[in-house]
């Protein structure tokens, strides 16, 4: 067993042993914390296929929320955060949030995790008017509610700005690709940029030599591999989620074929790490656990606290990345909201998220674009001895790190 | 068109797949056949085999073998440990779909309480290790996997037809009054069979952690397509069970090939609902 493992069964004992001495000792702890506390509701896929990532979201979000009542709380009062489990499914998530608001009565809405799920959200806080802060919403043009507020900086329009920051990356390395493969999940949010990036590509002059689409949760990656060997491309780029496209090279590796250039999509960053046909992948990211992010003291203290908590948790990575750096500026977004205001009012909360900057630890974001988005603050990460490092755009490139291209 | 090449390395991965999809549906069909019991379990069983064999070969040093080694006979007396379960309690087929969908549910919940919910892939050694025929690559665990479904399918079929115990279980299933008139003790073949079905669970697992990614919800995401398997091979049918998973693993390798890639599950339940209708007989 590994020792996270080997944990979760003391785990269990302890557990039940401080069940037994929270009886004992709890009521009287309580009264230590003055104010009605602050409840903020949200549901995460914590179950489901979509489990792996939320993981990360809650540990996020609780460290957040932790240090958030240490340091006073929001407008001097406690903050709880109350979390449902929407099961991976937009359906169930809708329901959920509507009986956050009508039942549960939270003072403010936190979004859950999932595009799907985050426009279920989205509805129900638009028939309540409340401001909706959400992470990782993977189409903007999706978004038409006034008041949500997104996390995750693509920018109004990412399935052109980011697949022109890849190409940009590739033309600046010493032999630009003239061909490209591109074969995509169908998975929502993938498709969509993997759409956005064949007519980028077509308008850059680039030849594409195969274009495929596969159904989520695709098993056999044989055939597509032999399809993309027989294409001969300079670049592929893979439209994949999770580990979608470590499976492509390894049915490549199988076949022995291994494509000059891979980029892919949205990786379970880990996993991909430690396999070795991974290695030179590039990647889109917004945030990675390296200099220049970590020069801001909050983004290098959450990632302190992060890796911590998710060795504990047993979660295979416990890297900083995409997910829990968008996790963490969802919150420090409703935070600053609250602050900005000094209420828990939603109307003058998006108003003011609207006409003011938030410093977040990936950046400074604005919301007064097309539908509430601002700059697109993609960046292209690359697999480098095992670690990954953004190389592009190039200030914001790991110290030494640059694009490494056959 | 498609290149030779091409078509010939689809229609070998579409074999290697058939025999994983075989393997999944052995037990399944055996369960079902002779036992009547559609046990959903069986894929939540085959994939906490996988996380054992993750759990063996990636953190405990074992060697692929010595996990299999250790995993099928767990396994199989995980299997007569339920079908005591299920005689116990009187389980019948119908029932046996709302209990061990909730087996199934168990099992998920457990998988990811110990191993969470994030992406697992194990590593090895010449993991990625193929053979060159002509033109082709033969990747050697995919060929193992293919090798291991035949010799069980066959092996099973042989046991079936041609041994005292393997003629007991048909006749037990197909009348187990008359059956047990001739001294036959359905309980205790009952009890084999459950514990020689999970068993198999095991061994398509310990492939599975070989072959494929990790990940608890996974699960789910096999059923139609091994329910596809085992009712276009037959119930209690090992042949059946191994031809139906070889034709549709190659039917969708080819689809991919020639056509897009997102056709490809469309294929099974395309073959299922003509099977139906041609045969009707079949379930």
């Amino acid at each position: 067993m590994t020792q996270a493992t080997t944990q979760r069964w003391l785990g269990l004992a302890r557990i039940a042993a401080a069940t037994a001495l929270a009886a004992v000792v709890g009521a009287g702890q309580a009264d230590a914390q003055s104010g009605q506390p602050i409840r903020i509701g949200s549901t995460l896929a914590l179950t489901g296929p979509l489990a792996a990532t939320s993981q990360v979201h809650k540990i996020a979000g609780e460290i957040y929320v932790e240090q958030l009542n240490k340091s006073g709380g929001l407008l001097g009062r406690p903050v709880e955060w109350v979390l449902k489990d929407d099961q991976s499914k937009p359906d169930l998530a809708r329901t959920l949030y509507e009986q956050l608001i009508t039942a549960d009565k939270v003072d403010l809405l936190m979004g859950p995790y999932a595009t799907g799920a985050i426009l279920s959200a989205m509805s129900v806080a638009q028939r309540y008017n409340k401001v909706l802060v959400h992470h990782t919403f993977g189409i903007p043009s999706m978004a038409k509610y006034e008041m949500h507020f997104p996390a995750w900086a693509l920018g109004p329009t990412p399935e052109a700005t980011f697949p022109n920051q890849l190409f940009d990356a590739l033309a600046a390395s010493p032999k630009p690709p003239k061909t490209i493969a591109i074969v995509t999940s169908k998975f929502p949010s993938v498709h969509f940029l993997s759409v956005g990036a064949r007519d980028v590509a077509k308008k850059r002059g680039l030849q594409e030599v195969l274009w495929l689409e596969w159904e989520f949760g695709n098993r056999d990656f044989g055939p597509i591999a032999a399809r993309v060997k027989d294409a001969k491309p300079d670049a592929l780029w893979i439209g994949a989620i999770g580990l979608e496209g470590v499976m492509l090279l390894e049915a490549a590796k199988k076949i022995d074929y291994e494509p000059p250039v891979h980029f892919h999509l949205y990786p379970a960053p880990g996993p991909t790490a430690k396999a070795p046909e991974a290695k030179n992948a590039l990647a889109a990211t917004i945030f990675e656990q390296h200099a220049p992010f970590t020069n801001n003291p909050v983004a290098a203290n959450f990632v302190k606290e992060f890796n911590d908590r998710a060795a504990k948790a047993g979660l295979p990575d416990n890297s900083v990345e995409v997910q829990a750096a968008a996790s963490y500026t969802a919150w420090q977004i409703l935070t600053a909201a609250v602050n900005g205001t000094k209420s828990l009012d939603d109307k003058a909360m998006g108003a003011w998220l609207k006409a003011n900057r938030v410093d977040a630890i990936i950046g400074k974001l604005r919301f007064d674009g097309p539908s509430n988005y601002g700059d697109d603050l993609m960046k292209i990460k690359q697999l480098q001895d095992g670690k990954w490092n953004v190389v592009w755009p190039k200030e914001y490139a790991a110290p030494g790190a640059s694009l490494k291209t056959p | 068109m498609p290149s030779a090449t091409l078509l010939g390395q689809s229609i070998l991965s579409g074999l290697f797949i058939g025999g994983l999809y075989a393997l999944m549906g052995l037990g399944l069909s055996l369960a079902w056949g002779y036992l009547k019991l559609i046990n959903l379990a069986h894929l939540a069983f085959a994939f906490l085999a996988a996380y054992v064999t993750y759990q063996f070969v990636g953190y405990a040093g074992l060697s692929p073998p010595v996990a299999l080694l250790i995993v099928v006979p767990a396994f199989f007396l995980l299997g007569v440990a339920l079908q005591a379960l299920y005689t116990r309690f009187a389980v019948g087929e119908f029932a046996s779909l709302l209990v061990t969908f909730g087996i199934a549910v168990i099992v998920e919940s457990l998988i990811q309480y110990f191993w969470t919910a994030d992406f697992r892939k194990l590593q090895i050694e010449h993991g990625t290790a193929s053979l060159r025929i002509g033109t082709l690559f033969v990747p050697v665990i995919e060929a193992l996997m293919l090798l291991v479904a035949a010799a069980l399918s066959l092996a099973t079929w042989a046991w079936l037809r041609f041994t005292y115990l393997g003629k007991a279980m048909r006749a037990s299933a197909e009348n187990p009054e008359i059956a047990a008139a001739f001294g036959i003790d359905p309980r205790r073949l009952a009890l084999l069979m459950s514990g020689i079905g999970t068993a198999y669970a095991g061994v398509a697992g310990v492939f599975i952690a070989l072959t494929s990614t990790l990940f608890p919800a996974q699960i789910f995401a096999w059923v139609g397509v091994v329910f596809a398997v085992v009712i276009l091979g037959g119930l209690g049918n090992p042949l059946g069970v191994l031809a139906a998973g070889l034709a549709i693993g190659v039917s969708e390798s080819v689809t991919m090939a020639v056509t897009e890639p997102t056709w490809a599950p469309l294929v099974a339940f395309t073959l299922l609902i003509l099977v139906l209708i041609l045969r009707p007989g079949r379930i």
